[in-house]
Order: C-alpha cells, then sequence, then structure tokens
C-alpha cells in the first residue's frame, strides 16, 4: 500500500466519521444512536491504524487497539445493556428540529475549518486536513449533547465528542504520548461506570430517563 | 522521594478506606491518612524551600514555590476538613441520611479525590494534568448525589455534563499545544512537559497557542467556575455532604485555575502580547459582577457561598491577569486566605443547617445563642470573607485593588461595585441568621470547633503578619509567573 494511497484512505474514513456525527445528530431511536456510535469507533481505529503504518509510530497500533475494544466492543456493549434493562426505545422529541439542527451541524463544520485553517498551514503532516474534521465531530457532539433531553443521547453526545478529540490527537500530532492516552482511556472507563450508576439513579428516581423534568435547581425571583 | 510518597499515601488510604470505611473508626482512619499526607506535603515544602525547584521520577513529577504552597494548602485543609466531617457524617449517619455502603464508599473517594488534586498540582505533563482534573471530577460526582434526593441527582447529573464537556474542551487545547510544542521539543512524551515547554515558550508558534488558549481558558475555565461558564457550581457545592462542599470549594477550585495560570504563564510567552492575561481579566471581573449580584437572591445557604467561591475565584482570576508583582502576589494569597476562609464557612454552615435540619436562610435564627462558638465563628468567617481587616482577605483584596489602579485604572469602579454588592448581600443575609432568639425547631449539636478555629487563626494571622517563608515562596512564584 503506498504513501498516499493510505493518506486517501484516511480521508475517506475522515469523511466517514463526520458522517456518523451528522448520523447521530438525526437519529432519534436509542437504539440507532449505539449502532452509529460503535461505527464511528471502527472508523476511528480504522484511521489510527492507518496513520500508526504511515508514519511507523507504533504506539498508534496500540491506540488502535485500545479505541477497537472500548469505544467499538464495550462502550457500546454497556449501553446496549443498560437500555435493554431499562427498557428503553425511542426518545422524546429533540428541542430544536432536525432540519434546523443540521444547518447548525453543516455552520459548525464550515467554523471548524475556518477556526484549524492557521494550524493546518502550519503542519507538514500528511494527516492535516482531517484537523478540521476532528473538531468539527468534537462541535458536533457538544450540539448534540445541546439539543437532546434524553440522558442516554446527551451520554452518547459526550462519547463522541470524546471520539473527535482522540481523532485530532491523532491528525494533529500522531497520537498524545502513549501515558496521556492511557490515563485518558482510564477516565473514560470511570466515567462509563459513573454514567451506567447514574441511569439507573436518574430512572428510579425520576421514573424515566428524560432529563427535562430534572429543573428544579435554578435561581428563585 | 519524599513527592512520591506524599501522593502514595492517598492513594494507599483510598484503597484501604474502601473495605473498611463503614467500621466505627473509619473516620479517625481518614483523618489519620489525610494528617500523614499533611506532614509528607510539609516535608516536601520545606525540602524545596531549602533546595529550591526539583523534578523528580525521570522528570515526570515538578515542584516549584507555585505548586508546593498549593499542595501544602491542599493537604492542610482535606486534614481539617477530615476532622469535621467525622462529627459532622456521624450525625447524618444517625438521620439515617447514608447507610453503610454508602459511608465506604464516601471515604474511599473522599481519599482519591485528594489524591487526584495532589497528582494534578504535582505533574509535570500537562496531559497528565488533564487527566488528574477529570479524575478529580469524576470521584466527587457521585459524593454529590450521595443522599439520592432528586435535587442532588439533578446537581450531580449537571456537574458530570458540563464539566465533562468544559473539560473535553481543555484536552482540545492540550492537543494544540502538544501539536505546537513537538515542532520545537520533538515528538515523544518530552514535548509536553511544563520544564521544557517553560524553557522554549517564545519559540513555540503563537497562531496555534492562541487558538489552544481559547480551549484551555473555556475548559478549565469550567472548573474554576468562571461566568457564563458556571451554571453547574452552585448546585454541585451545595447539594452534596458539607464536607465535600468545603472542598469542592476551598481547593478544587484553586487547582482548576492553577491549570488556568500554568496554560497563561506559556500562551503570554510565546504570543509576546497580553492576550492571555486580559481574557483572565475579562472573565474575572465578568465573574465577580455576576456573582455579587447573584448573591442577593439566594436563599439556600449552601448555595449563596457557593455563589461567593465563583466571586472570589473572579477576583484571584481577575488580578492573575492583570499580572505584574503586585496583583500575583495579591492573586497568590488570595487564593490561600479564600480556601481558609470559605472552608471555615462551609464547616458552620454544615452544622448551622444539621441544628436546623434545613439548608434554608430564613429557617436558619438565633445562632449565638444556640451556640456560641458556631455562631461566633460563622461571624468572623463572614467578616473575613467580606474582606474586613484585620483578616488575610483584606490584604489580598487590597492588594489587588491597589494594582488595579495602577494597571487597569478603568476597571476599578466595576471591581469595587462587585465587592461592594458581595459585601451588602451578604451581610444582609447573615445578620438575622446570628442574632436573635432561638426558635423551637433548633437542636442541639456537638460541634467540631477546632477546624475552624484553626482556619479562622491562620486567617487572622496572614492578615497582621505573613510569616518571612510565604513571602519568600509567593515572590519567587511571582518571578515564575512574569
Amino acid at each position: 500500500m503506498s504513501m498516499s494511497f493510505a493518506a486517501q484512505v484516511n480521508s475517506v474514513m475522515a469523511a466517514l466519521i463526520l458522517l456518523t456525527s451528522f448520523g447521530l445528530l438525526v437519529q432519534r431511536r436509542i437504539l440507532g444512536l449505539i449502532h452509529l456510535f460503535a461505527w464511528q469507533g471502527l472508523f476511528l481505529c480504522i484511521s489510527t491504524a492507518i496513520v500508526g503504518y504511515i508514519t511507523g509510530m507504533h504506539h498508534l497500533f496500540i491506540s488502535s487497539l485500545m479505541t477497537l475494544s472500548f469505544k467499538v466492543i464495550l462502550l457500546p456493549y454497556i449501553l446496549y445493556i443498560l437500555v435493554r434493562k431499562l427498557d428503553i426505545r425511542r426518545e422524546s422529541e429533540t428541542l430544536v428540529n432536525i432540519p434546523r439542527t443540521m444547518m447548525i451541524g453543516i455552520a459548525l463544520v464550515i467554523f471548524s475549518y475556518h477556526l484549524t485553517a492557521p494550524v493546518t498551514q502550519l503542519s507538514t503532516m500528511v494527516t492535516k486536513s482531517t484537523l478540521a474534521v476532528a473538531l468539527a465531530t468534537v462541535m458536533l457532539g457538544l450540539l448534540m449533547m445541546v439539543t437532546r433531553r434524553h440522558a442516554v443521547t446527551q451520554i452518547i453526545g459526550f462519547l463522541a465528542m470524546e471520539n473527535g478529540l482522540f481523532f485530532a490527537a491523532t491528525s494533529a500530532t500522531y497520537g498524545m504520548p502513549m501515558v496521556v492516552e492511557l490515563g485518558v482511556a482510564l477516565d473514560l472507563l470511570i466515567a462509563a461506570f459513573i454514567f451506567g450508576i447514574f441511569f439507573f439513579h436518574i430512572s428510579t428516581t425520576f421514573d424515566s430517563l428524560d432529563v427535562e423534568q430534572m429543573a428544579k435547581l435554578k435561581e428563585e425571583d | 522521594m519524599i513527592l512520591l510518597f506524599l501522593l502514595c499515601i492517598s492513594l494507599f488510604f483510598a484503597i484501604v478506606l474502601a473495605f473498611v470505611g463503614d467500621w466505627k473508626y473509619a473516620p479517625e482512619i481518614n483523618i489519620l491518612g489525610s494528617g500523614a499526607t499533611f506532614v509528607a506535603g510539609v516535608a516536601l515544602a520545606v525540602q524545596v524551600y531549602l533546595q529550591g525547584p526539583m523534578t523528580v521520577g525521570n522528570k515526570f513529577f515538578f515542584v516549584d514555590a507555585f505548586n508546593v504552597y498549593l499542595a501544602v494548602l491542599t493537604s492542610f485543609v482535606s486534614m481539617t476538613t477530615a476532622i469535621f466531617s467525622r462529627k459532622y457524617m456521624r450525625v447524618e449517619r444517625e438521620h439515617g441520611r447514608v447507610g453503610h455502603w454508602k459511608m465506604r464508599f464516601y471515604h474511599a473517594m473522599y481519599q482519591l479525590f485528594i489524591f487526584a488534586m495532589l497528582l494534578a498540582l504535582l505533574t509535570n505533563n500537562f496531559g497528565v494534568l488533564w487527566i488528574s482534573m477529570e479524575l478529580a471530577t469524576l470521584s466527587t460526582v457521585l459524593l454529590v448525589s450521595l443522599y439520592r434526593t432528586p435535587t442532588a441527582i439533578e446537581a450531580a447529573w449537571k456537574y458530570f455534563i458540563l464539566c465533562g464537556v468544559g473539560i473535553a474542551q481543555a484536552l482540545f487545547g492540550t492537543v494544540l499545544l502538544y501539536f505546537a510544542a513537538e515542532r520545537v521539543l520533538g515528538v515523544g512524551g518530552e514535548a509536553l512537559l511544563w520544564t521544557n515547554l517553560s524553557q522554549v515558550s517564545s519559540q513555540l508558534e503563537p497562531t496555534v497557542l492562541r487558538l489552544a488558549f481559547v480551549f484551555l481558558m473555556v475548559g478549565y475555565g469550567t472548573k474554576v467556575g468562571l461566568v457564563p461558564l458556571h451554571n453547574w457550581l452552585p448546585d454541585a457545592h451545595s447539594e452534596g455532604p458539607t464536607p465535600i462542599s468545603a472542598v469542592l470549594s476551598g481547593l478544587l477550585l484553586n487547582v482548576a485555575l492553577y491549570a488556568l495560570v500554568r496554560c497563561k504563564v506559556l500562551v503570554d510567552g510565546s504570543t509576546g502580547t497580553h492576550m492571555a492575561g486580559n481574557m483572565l481579566m475579562g472573565f474575572g471581573l465578568l465573574s465577580v459582577l455576576v456573582a455579587a449580584f447573584s448573591l442577593l437572591r439566594q436563599k439556600d445557604i449552601k448555595r449563596m457561598f457557593s455563589y461567593s467561591s465563583i466571586e472570589n475565584m473572579g477576583i484571584a482570576t481577575f488580578a492573575f491577569g492583570i499580572g505584574g508583582q503586585i496583583a500575583t502576589f495579591g492573586a497568590l494569597l488570595h487564593m490561600l486566605v479564600h480556601s481558609l476562609t470559605k472552608s471555615a464557612i462551609f464547616f458552620t454552615v454544615g452544622h448551622a443547617s444539621q441544628m436546623h435540619g434545613t439548608q434554608d436562610m430564613d429557617r436558619i435564627r438565633g445562632l449565638i445563642k444556640g451556640n456560641p462558638v458556631v455562631g461566633w465563628s460563622f461571624i468572623l468567617g463572614i467578616v473575613a470573607l467580606v474582606g474586613m481587616p484585620p483578616f488575610g482577605m483584606f490584604a489580598s483584596e487590597f492588594l489587588i485593588l491597589t494594582a488595579t489602579i495602577k494597571d487597569a485604572p478603568l476597571l476599578t469602579p466595576f471591581l469595587l461595585l462587585g465587592l461592594g454588592v458581595a459585601f451588602a448581600a451578604i451581610f444582609r443575609k447573615v445578620q438575622p441568621m446570628v442574632t436573635g432568639l432561638v426558635p423551637s425547631w433548633q437542636t442541639p449539636l456537638r460541634a467540631a470547633h477546632v477546624p475552624v478555629i484553626l482556619h479562622m487563626a491562620l486567617v487572622l494571622l496572614l492578615g497582621l503578619y505573613m510569616p518571612r517563608f510565604l513571602s519568600d515562596w509567593f515572590h519567587t512564584a511571582v518571578g515564575l509567573l512574569k
């Protein structure tokens, strides 16, 4: 596999990651969201392996394997089990309607390209063009967390943001130092444990996972 | 050596308490652990004072005057909070609000939280700094929801989500920082080390660092509780058990501000401008003003003091933003005295709300008659908090105000307005709580007096006399942060 071909495959993966981000933005069924999230993880894992191959940085293969085991297998599995246990089918309406969310999403992607332009100009790496996609993934995850009112959806948005950050690390810098990557993975694992507990607490206390009803704490006039 | 020992103690006690945390003497073990950490912290500080800054463990850890004083402060307040928590949690247990499992969880997470904060302060690596900040958040999320009431769960969920989102931005900023650094320092773990970065900060690419700082500012700024990223803070600090409120307000905010200031030094060193400083000034002043006016509307006592924490962190952030000798000195002192005062106030507030069975300020009355020590230490704490002489807060706020008049005279009225409104708001609410007759619903309580008196004595001392070693430290730290 030649270098330029590998770089092109990487760009395809970046495009697919962005596509799954938009998919997450419009998907209303929880199970569909979990599937999309797993796909995004898989594309991320392939992309990391390709960058590792191009640059000869072997620690990226370990990162890639970690992505595969955490974000493609473990986290979607945990989410799936939780959704089954708590018997969630379909989430309630989104706050902003879907076409409008898509338009905001597109604006965010353009904004990300604009924001990262000075950085990519400085970079000499073959993967530099994907940094904007990484930032866009982070922003779209953020948008998803803002426009949705379901605890599970918000968590998937959060994890999608984490994917974007990981993608930024591989596309801008060929991966963070190993100790940092391991630490981030550990934090993610603890976070997964915590949101699992939270789902149970919220659903037993409020009878559903709609976070809209958690609005008691605010300033009184 | 001492440094590794310092970190291992709290981690070790976290594991031990995970198994015996509901035992009769678990609070004493908790105190022992925090006390040992404090002793190790003091030993480390003495070493740094005598030998100067150093790196430990293959450059993985780094101590200088700036972080060692925060490490000692962190271990000290965590020790006194552990002493307070012994009596406080016993009452909570008698009232049936926490059971066996929760006690175990509470004690283990308390020590883990201290470990995370110390790791954040002492690490040399910006990546590890991020990881430990996130760990500090994660270890306290389930403590905020310890009582499992609907409001506590809501507060913890907000804390988890908003801080998670915020801190994710800081990771993106760290990635950009690494991107700029590896072009100068080469690929590998070395490029994220503070000791290396601070030496080459002028060679780092300014355009990248400017962008990185925006993300770092949003990320760590969320954790400092700067307006408009502060929404989670009053909820998280008021719904959990009071010892946790004390360490969240008194310590975690300081650690987050520490991270932000380290980033600011790098960015201003690279760009050669005052861009990062200006951003800190803007966010800081906005926080002071918004928090001061929000103080007026509070009904819940812990919530009010959470807003006061936002206000005080705003003052310190603003002062770091001004930069220069006087302002930075004032900011360092302010972090120290605010931490001591605020945790002391939370101790008394915890007892006051236990005596009345509520956190509603309208139902807390007659504290001085009911329990003179709690009442008087509460009112002294308030006098210190609003910046009255002879307490330490007056000294730090005076220094900051002087620096503002000198370097940013146009902002002085806004800062004074914020301080004045906060003063009026807090005093108006506190005065009826401490004076007057004892209401029928008040119950007597065996309070933990030692931590409060210790803190207030230190704050008073710092207002009257600054020990030589402390001013030496601060001067060295000021030099580092130029």
